[in-house]
């Protein structure tokens, strides 16, 4: 695959990206022409209001799901030209994801949780259990790594899928409202152990939320999204916003 | 994913619902257990017909005839007998040319003699024939009183019940008169007078103490073995030997002039038509001259049917003695009457027919083809076989097919309990995609789980089935025993069958898993992860 626009410093590129939903009739745009970038590293927000199709974006991303039309480009590779294989390979390998409801297999064990994607990836039984060990280590659930789902309380959980999103080392992290689901108290916790994967180990993150507190205290750029379209703001002042500091705001 | 993961995930899910997949792979072991206690019971039947048929000589020997016996009955020899070596007589030497081909096992002539016997005074007429050595496998001999021929030569006799009941009967009225002269131990060949008139064996009254049907009891049985009778037959000899009078002492030489054969004679059942000593001595000039002889045999064995011996059919015979005994006997047989029409060479000796014994039935055409170059007829009942096997294929397909019906239900069952699982396992299938589960993983973690159903399902069935066959077969074991009948195994499990029907049984189950896993692996994992 062409390298051309990682070499820029740039992790995901969306271009005109439409993913658009028939039913019956009606045609729902959940994601209606978004044009994004987002460099390698960068910590970004998406802000918008329920429906407004953050989720979806966040899974084109993600390789979840396909283009109705654009481009979406992660490490300058074309996810809507590769094949449902290589897609897995994109998540399995390039990207991690925590979501809301924390899917966690709830008869797998905290450890067997966290090693399912290193079986995916085909890791050798003795790497996978110092690589669980150290996910474990750094959310700090290394006491209850033998425990299940159900025996832990939801910034457990969180964390927990966090440890799993991480363990294949991936180098971007998209977090679908991973703190919706928890009280302030976990879903500070959460942010800041996010906040430190970014900060420490340089990891690419998207960081879906409708907190726009939460998005403003911990991402380096925030987007507004309603309607499936980017507010406020064209994808030139996005690309340029190299500042750190929220680009747009709700109108 | 690798192979072990694959597996350990597929067993964890088939763990996770316990109940269900243990109850659908109950449902395929039914299933397999049906088939294979059908298949088993062709397969059973089949043997038992097989091995009764190989064990027989019916299939594996098959007669040789010179055309030269034919010539009049079939008009499409008339080309063959241009050929010199059609004219060739049935002799030694193509005797020994048979058994000189591959895979001839023996070859011996078929002998066959109506003809009298003397016991206990009684004089009683039965078809004799004669017996290879390898008849001892005929199942006739199973479970018969006595033994089977001790030598190749022994002067010994098997008799049928039938004819032993006769000698029974023969040996409680007392001989009519006191001339016949009794069985004795090892009497040398000797002119009896034929006076005894011939015992009427069926005569209403007689016997009545004994059983009339069925086999014979052991105590009755006794009573005859070990004990001689008295075979008497016409032997065939050169007229050189016979003018000679100092080497055939004590024997009176017969006519054989008249157009019948003596045999024929002995049929018809009439005393007075017998020869009898005194009648007058004739040698034939042209031919052989025919001396009346009397040879003792020792009855070893009693069997209740007669093992097939030959072509024309030993069935009706009665009384069977061993081949190579009966040739050295060199008795006067119909052959006999035609090598002396057709002006054959007295000293050689020709057969009417003889019969080719192979090491299987499978080289019979071969041999057969093989004998026709030589020059002769052949005969034999393999087109039979081909028969019994084409009835046997269309039987076992039937049995298949039932069988399968109880398999086909079980793997609907398959079916059913992997889409529930897909139903109901969409958000889980849903995370593994997002984790990075490609479709072909999905897929192939349904199908270990559907192939596992179906290893676990083919294991117990054949172990179902297996018992199933052993319940049958133990069950028909005491019903044949209370008939009296040899234990027979019914349904047979070769390992073949049992291995097929594992193979058979993870084919199904996959098959069944191919809908479910296409299902699963096509699932979106956006929409199974949507909701909660
Ligand atoms: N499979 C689908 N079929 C039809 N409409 C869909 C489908 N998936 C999403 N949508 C619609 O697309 C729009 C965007 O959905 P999306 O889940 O991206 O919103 P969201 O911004 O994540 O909302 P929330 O904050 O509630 O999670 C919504 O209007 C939703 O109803
Ligand atoms: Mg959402």
């Amino acid at each position: 695959m062409q390298s051309r626009t990682s070499e820029n410093g740039l992790a995901i590129r969306a271009e005109n990206l439409r993913r658009h939903y028939k039913m019956g009739e009606t045609l729902i745009s959940a994601v209606d022409g978004v044009s994004l970038e987002v460099r390698a590293g960068e910590f970004i927000a998406l802000l918008g209001s329920s429906g407004s199709g953050k989720s979806t974006l966040l899974n084109l991303i993600a390789g979840l799901d396909r283009p109705t039309s654009g481009n979406i480009f992660v490490n300058g590779r074309d996810l809507g030209a590769m094949t449902s294989e290589e897609l897995a390979r994109h998540r399995r390998e390039t990207v991690g994801m925590v979501f809301q409801a924390f899917n966690l297999m709830p008869r797998m064990t905290l450890e067997e949780n966290v090693e399912l994607p290193l079986r995916l990836a085909e890791v050798s039984r003795t790497e996978r259990a110092a690589r669980v060990l150290e996910a474990l280590e750094r959310v700090g659930l290394t006491p209850r790594r033998r425990h299940r789902p159900s025996e832990l309380s939801g910034g457990e959980q969180q964390r927990s899928a966090l440890a799993r999103a991480l363990v294949n080392r991936p180098q971007i992290l998209l977090a679908d409202e991973p703190t919706g689901n928890l009280d302030s108290r976990n879903g500070n916790e959460i942010m800041r152990r996010i906040s430190e994967l970014n900060s420490h180990l340089g990891m690419t993150v998207v960081l879906v939320t409708h907190e726009r507190a939460l998005a403003e205290r911990f991402a380096q750029r925030t987007v507004f999204l309603a309607d499936g379209k980017i507010l406020g703001a064209d994808a030139n002042l996005l690309a340029a916003g190299e500042d750190a500091e929220p680009a747009s705001r709700v109108p | 994913m690798k192979r072990e993961d694959l597996f350990e995930l597929a067993g964890r899910n088939l763990r996770e619902a316990a109940l269900r997949n243990s109850l659908t792979t109950l449902g395929i072991g039914v299933g397999v257990a049906s088939l294979v206690a059908l298949l088993s019971l062709g397969a059973g039947l089949q043997d038992l017909v097989g091995q009764r048929f190989n064990r027989s000589g019916l299939f594996n020997t098959l007669g040789v005839f010179s055309p030269r016996d034919m010539r009049s009955s079939e008009t499409r020899s008339r080309d063959e007998s241009a050929n010199p070596a059609v004219l060739r007589p049935l002799d030694d030497s193509v005797r020994r040319d048979i058994a000189a081909l591959p895979h001839v096992i023996e070859v011996y002539p078929e002998i066959r003699m109506q003809t009298d016997i003397g016991f206990a005074g009684h004089t009683l007429f039965s078809s004799v024939s004669a017996l290879p050595p390898s008849a001892r496998q005929s199942d006739a001999f199973e479970n018969m009183h006595g033994k089977f021929f001790s030598g190749d030569q022994a002067p010994e006799v098997v008799v049928q019940t039938d004819f032993a009941r006769e000698l029974l009967e023969a040996q409680e009225i007392p001989a009519a008169e006191d001339t016949g002269s009794p069985a004795r131990p090892s009497a040398p060949p000797a002119a009896t007078p034929a006076a005894s008139p011939s015992f009427p064996g069926k005569a209403p009254g007689a016997g009545a103490t004994i059983a009339r049907t069925g086999p014979l009891t052991a105590p009755e049985a006794a009573q005859l073995l070990g004990k001689e009778i008295l075979l008497r037959y016409a032997e065939r000899q050169q007229p050189a030997a016979a003018i000679a009078p100092g080497i055939t002492p004590g024997i009176t030489p017969d006519i054989a002039s008249h157009a019948a054969p003596p045999t024929a004679s002995a049929r018809a059942g009439a005393p007075a038509k017998r020869p009898r000593p005194g009648d007058g001595v004739s040698l034939e000039a042209p031919g052989f001259s025919v001396v009346r002889r009397e040879l003792p045999l020792r009855i070893v064995g009693i069997i209740e049917t007669a093992p097939y011996a030959g072509l024309t059919g030993s069935s009706n015979s009665r009384v069977f003695i061993p081949v190579a005994l009966a040739e050295k006997l060199r008795p006067v047989l119909p052959s006999s009457l035609r090598d002396l029409m057709q002006g054959t060479q007295p000293s050689e000796t020709t057969y009417q027919a003889l019969v080719v014994r192979l090491s299987t039935p499978t080289y019979v055409p071969a041999t057969q083809e093989a004998i026709r170059k030589i020059g002769f007829r052949t005969f034999s009942l393999l087109d039979a076989t081909r028969q019994l096997r084409r009835v046997f294929a269309v039987l076992d397909i039937f049995l298949a097919i039932f069988g399968s019906v109880a398999l086909i239900v079980a793997s609907l069952g398959i079916v059913n309990t992997l889409v529930m699982s897909v139903l109901e396992r969409r958000r889980e299938i849903g995370i593994l995609k997002a984790l990075g589960a490609s479709d072909g993983d999905v897929k192939r973690l349904f199908f270990a789980e559907a192939g596992a159903m179906g290893i676990a399902g083919g294991l117990l069935g054949v172990a179902l089935g297996w018992l199933i066959g052993r319940g049958i077969n133990f069950a028909t074991g005491i019903y044949l025993a209370r008939q009296d009948l040899p234990r027979e195994s019914i349904l047979l499990l070769p390992w073949w069958l049992g291995a097929g029907a594992i193979v058979f049984s993870i084919v199904v189950s996959l098959l069944s898993g191919l809908y479910p896993a296409a299902r699963a692996a096509k699932l979106d994992p956006v929409q199974a992860l949507r909701y909660e």
